[in-house]
């Protein structure tokens, strides 16, 4: 080996290596690859936990068959989903389950397309879940189906207690269970207000149920809802830790048998059946039941470049929503009258969430849209404030709402 | 091997001719030499070029091209739009403006302050007092040491967590002891009062470790017979630790709290696992402050978010100069 060749082979060499660093990079820049085949799909779902043998997977798999498709299914976070929808831009999947009030979100960024344009019928979705996905009259997905807050209640502990359950009509007679369970040695109710959406979310079946408005956070009646949490926390009717209880920690909290009352969500009905813990819908303060938000996850068609996709995820979608098997494996309400009625032939039980499921209304309704997701940010701050005692209820929706503006 | 014989001194050969050198370079190169020149300098450029450039493109890549994102972002408007559409209107410094206007800066700053000072104190003071003690070698001293890494080597997260835990109001086992003492109830987490204090005892914690094994280094390098002498004189040994060892060890102190400072400035996910800044902004610091801002909210404001990194990226770099400065004086000394 001469010596013009070695320094030619090394020159070679660091320029490969030079090479192979920046391909790595540029390697990794691109998250997810393109399907090449024609006849694959892209679905991104925000349910990591369900794995391929899920009945959520086994649901979707049943629909690619159906439609003559091969789905590849990715799921992440649901924190994620906008972050990475909106990375990937020029690259988004074919179809992306997107939490409902984060739709106006997309939609507003330019993300996603309308009914109108990618063809899909929404005619035999209920109306007021539809709604999260609808913006200045253009629909721009459709629900997997809803799920909705209620309130548990453990019957052994009412019971002790010497509570009946029929008496629990308003939020007067509710605190008055509350002192009843307590003054029996338990705990009276828990609930998630920790500094997410997951407080709003919580919070809002008392906001609402006081005739609040999320466009006016500083009104008496959000002053009076705020006030019930406070006041409930101050005399140890709830306890300290719904400052950073998640819904899930919030569970666990009342799986422990100590509490009379729960607020959470339909998608522990099975653990609860389990438990014994049965359930109602949330009182409004002056009787009847309070709206409640609906959750639950949106069916979206991004934006493609070849727009001839659009009829065959338009199919996707229609076979997912269609009946109740994908509702059923997410835990979820149909968001079709007939689906929800096979459901409730299924499972008598679920007659109260069919109900609730109902009644609630969308957090992103009132035209609120893209507004939401910065009311929403306020009033947990509000939450916190006030549950934490650092403001008074009503100077802490007071700075809520000049921070709204 | 005729490559190694080449190699030394490739930028100084095109400038000596290097005839007597190029032994290796067939007849028929040799030959043409007026005319290869000029190339062979270039190709030893090109050579250079070659063997600096995965530094030069590391650095670029993963330094310089961030940082400029960084600066870029936050001297815009970014909406999750303009990721879509590329637009994102310049605005200058207002970002900048918004965030030291805003309510979260003043809070946001004394936390940080309060935060890093704190921690940095008691940090410092009982890793000294540990490695102080340890450096008597006793019998297991080696053992107890090994056990008071162990806030170090576990995971962040699970610190943080088990922290949480026992700090927890209600079922936490810090507060079932206070409540056997007949106290009341402290809400750790969740309480404007208590939420920063209990994010510094669990930052002091994990911290211990760092300035226990450097200091302990530090006191090795101290020469014995100056605390034979010491106890010749007749010092006791309150005495011999500050007219000795403090004194002794004092480049290394240095060293050991402006490392601890830079660390302890961005120091967010032991903070964001227990309260999340919170309750509202109570142990809010600027790191966690950005995060929430970019990442943590519904509706993301990534170029304040920007902005509130660059500050802290400022003071960090300030820090990391004197770190430099305090570093080269004690090499020379």
């Amino acid at each position: 080996m001469n010596s013009t060749t070695a320094r030619r082979l090394r020159v070679v060499g660091a320029l490969a290596l030079s090479a192979a660093l920046v391909g790595t990079l540029a390697a990794c820049s691109t998250p997810s690859s393109k399907p090449t085949a024609g006849g694959t799909y892209t679905l991104w779902d925000p349910y990591p936990n369900r794995d391929a043998s899920s009945t959520w997977a086994k649901a979707v798999d049943a629909c690619a068959t159906q439609v003559g498709v091969t789905i590849k299914r990715t799921a992440s976070n649901t924190g994620d989903t906008v972050k990475d929808l909106t990375t990937a831009a020029s690259n988004l999947p074919d179809v992306a389950l997107v939490d409902n009030p984060k739709v106006s979100t997309l939609a507003d960024a330019g993300l996603l397309t309308t009914t109108k344009q990618n063809g899909f019928d929404v005619s035999s979705i209920s109306k007021n879940i539809l709604s999260a996905g609808q913006i200045d009259g253009k629909t721009y997905g459709v629900p997997t189906g809803a799920n909705t807050l209620g309130l548990y209640y453990n019957p052994t502990v009412l019971s002790a207690a010497g509570v009946d359950i029929a008496s629990v009509k308003d939020w007067a007679s509710l605190t008055d269970a509350l002192k009843k369970v307590v003054a029996a040695g338990k705990k009276g109710i828990t609930f998630s207000a920790v500094g997410t959406e997951e407080g709003s979310f919580q919070f809002l079946p008392w906001f609402w149920g006081a005739k609040a408005d999320l466009t006016k956070l500083d009104s008496s009646e959000a002053d009076s809802a705020l006030s019930l949490w406070t006041d409930w926390l101050k005399g140890g009717l709830a306890p300290n830790s719904v400052i950073q209880n998640t819904q899930g920690t919030s569970w666990d909290e009342f799986k422990t048998g100590d509490f009379g009352f729960a607020e959470n969500g339909s998608w522990f009905k099975s653990d609860a059946d389990t438990a014994g813990f049965k359930s109602i819908q949330i009182p409004a303060e002056n009787g009847g039941p309070a709206p409640a938000p609906t959750g639950g996850e949106f069916m979206t068609i991004p934006i493609q470049k070849d727009t001839s996709r659009y009829a065959t995820s338009a199919k996707i979608v229609a076979c997912l929503s269609k009946g109740d098997t994908a509702a059923t494996a997410l835990g979820y309400v149909a968001p079709t009258k007939a689906g929800a009625d096979a459901q409730l032939a299924a499972d008598p039980t679920l007659q109260g969430w069919i109900t609730a499921v109902g009644d609630a209304k969308p957090r992103t309704a009132d035209n609120l849209g893209i507004k939401y997701g910065k009311i929403s940010e306020q009033l947990y701050t509000a939450i916190q404030s006030a549950l934490s005692g650092t403001a008074s209820p009503s100077d802490a929706l007071k700075t809520a709402q000049a921070a709204v503006k | 091997m005729t490559a190694t014989q080449t190699t030394p001194g490739l930028p100084a050969r095109g400038g000596t001719g290097g005839a007597a050198s190029t032994g290796a370079v067939p007849p028929a190169a040799a030959a043409r030499r007026p005319g290869a020149r000029r190339p062979r300098r270039w190709r030893a450029q090109l050579t250079a070029w070659a063997f600096i450039a995965p530094v030069v493109i590391y650095l670029l890549v993963f330094y310089a091209y961030p940082l400029y994102r960084n600066v870029d972002l936050s001297l815009r408007a970014y909406t999750l739009r303009s990721f879509i559409d590329g637009t994102a209107p310049f605005v200058g410094l207002q970002n900048y403006v918004d965030v030291i206007q805003s309510s979260t800066f003043t809070p946001a700053l004394i936390n940080t302050a309060v935060f890093t000072g704190v921690s940095i104190l008691f940090q410092f003071s009982i890793g000294m007092a540990l490695a102080v003690f340890f450096f008597r070698n006793f019998r297991l001293a080696a053992t107890l040491r090994a056990l008071f890494l162990v806030p170090w080597l576990l995971p962040l997260l699970v610190s943080a967590s088990v922290w949480a835990w026992m700090l927890n109001s209600e079922s936490g086992v810090v507060n079932a002891v206070i409540e056997g003492l007949g106290l009341h109830q402290i809400n750790w987490l969740t309480s404007p009062q208590w939420a920063l204090v209990s994010v510094v005892i669990a930052n002091i914690w994990i911290g211990i470790p760092f300035n226990l094994v450097i200091l302990y280094s530090g006191l090795q390098g101290i020469p014995g017979d100056l605390y034979e002498a010491a106890a010749l004189d007749g010092a006791n040994g309150w005495q011999t630790f500050w007219r000795v060892t403090f004194p002794l060890l004092r480049p290394v102190s240095a060293i050991t709290i402006l490392l601890g400072l830079v660390y302890t400035l961005k120091v967010f996910d032991i903070i964001w696992i227990m309260t999340r800044g919170g309750p509202v902004d109570a142990s809010t610091t600027f790191a966690i402050w950005s995060y929430r801002l970019g990442f943590g909210g519904e509706s993301p404001q990534l170029s304040p978010a920007a902005a509130v990194g660059n500050l802290l990226i400022v003071v960090a770099f300030i820090f990391g100069l004197i770190y430099i400065r305090v570093q080269q004086r004690v090499v020379r000394s």
